[in-house]
């Protein structure tokens, strides 16, 4: 944990003064709807179908259990007991009053938490990759540089109104785990020939209705200039973003309207009068904030060999445990995504449970995966089967992460009032087909992806399978695409005309299907198999007799 | 009359009628040149959330030196104040009906701010290594 000093937390105190004070004004009449919108969103509310929703920031995704405890207290005090952890490392609760907001907010400023900038045309909660620190293939800790952004971003003066939201991923390991070519800016660690420590700067990129993959800006950005060429790029974006049409706001639009050579040359003459300025940064702060992050006492251990464990055991080892810098520790994935529990997920019971766990097993720290799962990053490896049973009671230890089942969706219909369809039934339905443990595990790595509309909070195109809801004269109706990947970066292509909500569940299993039928062998993926025969095969297979029972069709094509 | 707010007072006086106006769309670099004769600039917010202005504000302040009085008109409301000033804004042409006495009290919303500002060249980082 990054913890605060007396003037970080002095600024969010004065957040929650001004929030206060902001309600006050609107409850009075004093401001009208739109400019009081327009602030409520810097602090994460919206008004959805059922009530507003407050999104709250868990910075690039890491927790104390002091604070998942704190959580849990306001999503029973101020809502109905449970919050959902999103795909941007947030927890967003559902049923807050407006006039208690600015109560909450000062509740949790007391655990150093807070809701700035989680939504509204800003520079938004930076995101990384959730094995910082503890990855083999780790060049720096991405927790130090997402925060050294985080207070950068937070109440930049000058892009407090951009265009359109702004998200920055951090990335500090060799393989990208934090979808870099997929934000509006991702930054990915690398060392040059010299061992000097920089970043890939990579722009433009991001989901939603105009999916695309980023450019990179450039190879490699020296550390120090890390916040000046930020500043560059978002000037550039913030003068000449497209204001008139929502739609193609993001910078991404820009980008590509201009040329990423264009865009670069942009940027560069914006920066060449800011570079090695007052901004730049110092190995002073980077050594600061540093010593501010809480760091676990590690003790030296050696490895444990867990061969020829039992199943269901070693399932879970398999696929929910991970591999950790140190010898004798491990980082433990919990699956928020068992069948019948809507992804991400979480009650206030269970959040007390997890930080006592947090503070047993794992130094009470724990992280927000964008998957929304969580992850204890520092587990003794032999207490692995201690943890796994207190998983398994908690029903936390489902052993599917990188599985089919450990399905992403965005809140949806249920919830959300953008939505076109409903998501979290079609989760439910598919985790119910494919319920049996070994068939999942047969069908290998697995990355499926539902969002309720083209806003695509629930990453659908670049899930290996990512499914949309889609409006068809006021019925729901979902379009399924395949071949998206999260790194290497690829989108998905739709597979032809969308399916009724019924038919989903066919189609997905007609899917799978075809990919066993293809595979050369279980070490190719399904997403593998799509790159590698495209998506014809898949297609011919699912729109063939679609209105055949699954269990009728497998009778058939097995005479 | 509409309110202006300058060196965080409140002021009574009519807009000069020569007043030279940047919209969100102007380049400021179109005026580097005159910058020295210049007394008063004033930028223009057509819409409470059109963030342009205050890049043009940084961009005429830091990077061509305008040392001049710089006032924010159009939609200026009180929660924009203290932004407005970080970026170099001095005087503040408050859109109608705003309340006045209430909007001093926006340049205190916060006590310190982590990025340089206009009033404030050391960003936190630098100053805070030295406490
Ligand atoms: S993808 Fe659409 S339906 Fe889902 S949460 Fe985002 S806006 Fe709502």
């Amino acid at each position: 944990m990054y913890i605060y000093d007396d003037i970080d937390q002095r600024l969010v105190d004065e957040r929650v003064a001004q929030f206060r004070d902001q309600t006050r004004r609107f409850l009075d009449g004093k401001l009208d709807e739109d400019d009081f919108r327009a602030l409520r969103l810097r602090n994460g509310l919206y008004v959805q179908r059922f009530a507003p929703m407050l999104r709250i920031a868990i910075p690039y995704g890491l927790l104390s259990s002091r604070q998942l405890r704190k959580l849990a207290d306001i999503a029973r005090k101020y809502d109905r007991g449970y919050g959902h952890f999103s795909t941007r490392q947030n927890l967003q609760l559902n049923w807050p009053k407006l006039a208690e907001v600015p109560e909450l907010l000062a509740e949790l400023a007391t655990v150093q938490m807070h809701a700035i900038q989680t939504s509204g045309n800003c520079v938004r909660n930076i995101t990384a990759d959730q094995f910082a620190g503890v990855a083999k293939d780790e060049i720096v800790d991405s927790f130090v540089w997402c925060e050294l952004i985080r207070q950068w971003s937070t109440f930049h003066p000058e892009f407090n109104y951009l265009p359109r939201k702004f998200k920055i991923a951090v990335n500090g390991a060799v393989a990208d785990r934090a979808a870099t070519f997929v934000h509006d800016i991702g930054l990915h660690a690398i060392q040059n020939a010299e061992k000097e420590v920089g970043f890939r700067v990579i722009v433009g990129g991001g989901l939603g209705r105009t999916p695309i993959v980023g450019h990179v800006i450039n190879e490699f950005l020296p550390w120090r200039h890390l916040l000046t060429y930020l500043d560059a790029i978002l000037r550039v974006y913030n003068r000449h973003g497209r204001r008139d049409n929502i739609h193609k706001a993001r910078i991404k639009i820009l980008v590509k309207e201009r040329g990423i050579d264009k865009f670069r040359e942009e940027v560069d003459a914006e920066w060449a009068p800011m570079r090695d300025g007052p901004a730049t940064v110092t190995w002073a702060e980077i050594r600061r904030i540093e010593g501010r992050f809480t760091r676990p006492a590690h003790e030296k251990l050696a490895d444990v060999d867990y061969t020829g464990s039992k199943t269901p055991f070693n399932a879970w080892l398999k696929r929910n445990v991970h591999p950790h810098k140190l010898p004798g520790y491990a980082a433990v994935s919990l699956s928020l995504k068992k069948t019948g529990v809507p992804p991400g997920d979480v009650t206030s019971d269970q959040m007390e449970r997890i930080a006592d766990l947090a503070d047993h097993y794992s130094f009470g720290e724990l992280r927000v995966t964008h998957e929304q799962n969580l992850v204890f990053a520092d587990v003794r490896q032999a207490e692995l089967s201690g943890l796994w049973q207190e998983l398994r009671a908690l029903g936390l230890a489902t052993p599917n992460i990188g599985l089919l089942t450990n399905i992403i969706s965005c809140p949806g219909g249920d919830f959300c009032s953008l939505a076109n369809a409903k998501s979290i039934p079609v989760a439910e339905a598919i985790q119910r087909r494919f319920d049996d443990l070994d068939y999942l595990h047969d069908i290998g790595e697995l990355d499926l992806n539902i969002s309720g509309c083209m806003n695509a909070c629930g990453h659908h195109h670049v899930g290996h399978i990512g499914i949309l809801g889609v409006d068809k004269n006021g019925e729901e109706w979902y379009q399924v695409e395949i071949g998206g990947n999260q790194w290497p970066a690829s989108l998905g292509k739709v597979i032809g005309p969308s399916f009724a909500r019924a038919d989903v569940t066919n189609v997905i299993e007609r899917l799978i299907e075809t990919y066993l039928e293809l595979r050369d062998s279980e070490n190719e993926r399904f997403v593998d198999v799509v790159h590698r025969v495209g998506v014809d095969p898949f297609k011919k297979n699912v729109y063939a007799n679609l209105d055949q029972k699954p269990a009728d069709r497998r009778r058939a094509l097995a005479a | 009359m509409p309110t202006l707010i300058r060196n965080q007072q409140i002021v009574d006086e009519p807009s000069p009628p020569d007043l030279v106006v940047l919209e969100p769309t102007d380049d400021p670099r179109a005026l580097a040149e005159r910058l020295p004769g210049l007394k008063l600039i004033a930028v223009n917010f057509p819409k409470y959330s059109d963030g342009r202005g205050y890049s043009i504000a940084r961009l005429l302040r830091e990077r061509y030196g305008y040392k001049g009085e710089l006032r924010a008109i159009g939609v200026v409301a009180r929660d924009h104040l203290q932004l407005m000033a970080q970026c170099g804004f001095d005087s503040f042409q408050l859109r109608e009906g705003e309340d006045v006495q209430d909007a001093l009290r926006a340049f205190g919303d916060f006590s310190e701010s982590y990025q340089a500002n206009a009033a404030q060249p050391v960003p936190l980082f630098r100053r805070r290594a030295g406490r």
